[in-house]
């Protein structure tokens, strides 16, 4: 006869190894958040949203198998399993151990007599049923995840220019549900921007692009907070404009506000992803002040008027940005989910005709103008002062 | 010989190639073989002194030569050397 599915239960439970709160929460104190310890939620999201463990993973029974080597790689990591009594979390052990997990506990009572044992509980912020539809995607891949879907939703990101770079950055930025999108730019939609702005379109030629931008993000993901900015970039509004942001991205179409933008967000300690185009090239780094070069390492001094094309009209391949905008947006991600290994003191060169790759490195320098000094040590008195780059634009015509 | 990889505003001056060869035992020798062959590039890569100019960036395959020995690096028949320069558009 088949056992009840009580009987199967206490089965299991003789089967594997049960850890009582009180051992969890000794252990938990001792390894100090070191990862000697991995403890899996096995919940469902509901009652995930009404408090966990501090530092459980969520991983929910039904998803156990698919989903338990993104969240503990190491089968020979000691891990505690729980879910809201003690019986899901037994059935799920057993199938660790099955999946060939060495060390696996299940904490009897579960949540319910952690809880009443007075210990601490962490009440995760929580996505609305609409959001966690929206972003299921996102929640599916381990590195971000709803940690990170959280994360994207609570950055603030800054772009400068909604043109050929600013545009697939904004559209997929706004997609992927970051919170706040300020986007700069004085400019309106022209019928020559379209080969490549495709954020914008050929009814709202004339639109100033900071209001068609917002328009396209807002059809996309009306999650999506949008800060306008319909102004120029300059020495006298940039510090109020860039501070409070998390990180900016730099699509800006001239070397002027390229080291404008570097002195600033140096000293205000925000990483810049930048990227430049020009014909079938494009270039991207991410600039994160203090922990690794920033613009002026890299090009210490700006080039000369004939070897500075992107002062005059020039052509580029409509789709080169798109490739080096969505490149930027991937790198915005990574920074704000703290996932892989973002861009930092490294060059990547795009060559479309060629079709290749280069990966250069990119040091700090010891002797920069800007970033070899703490930006504390930069007096009020020099805050926002730059010098005379918009001569230099002239020059270059 | 050393390849040499032209930056799109240079190419002009070298006869629209993206990458040329040059011959040379360091990175002095080879950016003034190049510059010999196509002198459109001297002024561009070299100062009146003969220094590189501040604003091009040279490469030694993945590494800047100014954190190796500079014009002064030993380059092999199997290097390339990138010549880098800003760009700013976007």
């Amino acid at each position: 006869m088949s056992p009840s599915g009580a009987e199967f239960i206490r089965q299991i439970k003789s089967q594997i190894s049960q850890v009582d709160p009180s051992e969890v929460h000794a252990a938990l104190a001792q390894s100090n958040g070191n990862g000697s310890i991995a403890i899996v939620d096995v919940r469902e999201s509901e009652e995930v949203a009404r408090g966990v463990i501090p530092g459980a993973t969520h991983v929910p029974r039904g998803y156990l198998e698919s989903r338990i080597e993104g969240a503990v790689p190491d089968r020979s990591q000691h891990v505690v399993l729980y879910c809201a009594s003690g019986n899901r979390s037994a059935l799920a052990a057993k199938t660790l151990e099955q999946l060939g997990y060495e060390n696996v506990e299940s904490m009897t009572g579960g949540f319910t007599l952690w809880k009443d044992r007075g210990y601490d509980v962490h009440v995760p912020r929580t996505l609305t049923p609409e959001q966690r539809e929206r972003y299921s995607r996102h929640m599916l891949v381990p590195e971000i995840g709803a940690e990170g879907q959280q994360k994207l939703l609570d950055a603030k990101v800054l772009l400068l220019g909604a043109g050929g770079l600013g545009s697939p950055a904004a559209l997929y930025l706004a997609a992927a549900g970051i919170g706040t999108i300020g986007i700069v730019d004085d400019d309106v939609v022209d019928l020559s921007n379209l080969q490549r702005q495709v954020i914008h379109t050929t009814d709202r030629i004339g639109v100033p692009k900071v209001d068609s931008a917002e328009q396209a993000m807002k059809e996309l993901n009306p999650d999506v907070d949008v800060v306008k900015y319909q102004t120029r970039l300059d020495a006298s509004n940039i510090m109020e404009i860039i501070e409070g942001y998390d990180l900016i991205v730099d699509g800006v179409d001239n070397f002027p506000t390229r080291y404008l933008l570097n002195d600033a967000s140096v000293r205000l300690r925000i990483p810049v992803v930048s990227a430049s185009i020009l014909g079938f090239d494009g270039q991207l780094s991410v600039f994160a002040p203090y922990d690794g070069p920033c613009y002026r390492c890299l090009y210490p001094v700006p080039p000369p008027a004939e070897l500075a094309p992107s002062c005059g009209a020039n052509g580029v391949l409509g789709v080169l940005p798109g490739t080096m905008g969505l490149l930027q947006a991937t790198e915005v991600i990574k920074l704000v989910t703290g996932s892989g290994e973002p861009l930092i003191g490294r060059l990547l060169l795009y060559e479309a005709l060629g079709a290749t790759f280069t990966e250069l490195k990119v040091r700090r320098d010891p002797e920069c103008a800007i970033c070899s000094r703490p930006p504390e040590e930069i007096s009020e008195e020099e805050m926002g002062v730059f010098p005379d780059y918009e001569a230099f634009c002239a020059a270059a015509g | 010989m050393a390849t040499v990889r032209i930056p799109p505003v240079l190419r002009p001056s070298v006869g629209g190639a993206k990458e040329v060869d040059a011959a040379g035992d360091n990175v002095g020798d080879v950016l003034r073989a190049l510059a010999d062959e196509h002198p459109a590039t001297q002024s561009q890569l070299f100062s009146d002194g003969g220094d590189l100019n501040r604003y091009v960036n040279v490469y030694l395959n993945d590494e800047d030569v100014r954190v190796l020995d500079g014009l002064e690096t030993p380059v092999g028949g199997a290097d390339v050397l990138v010549i880098l320069p800003a760009m700013a558009g976007g």
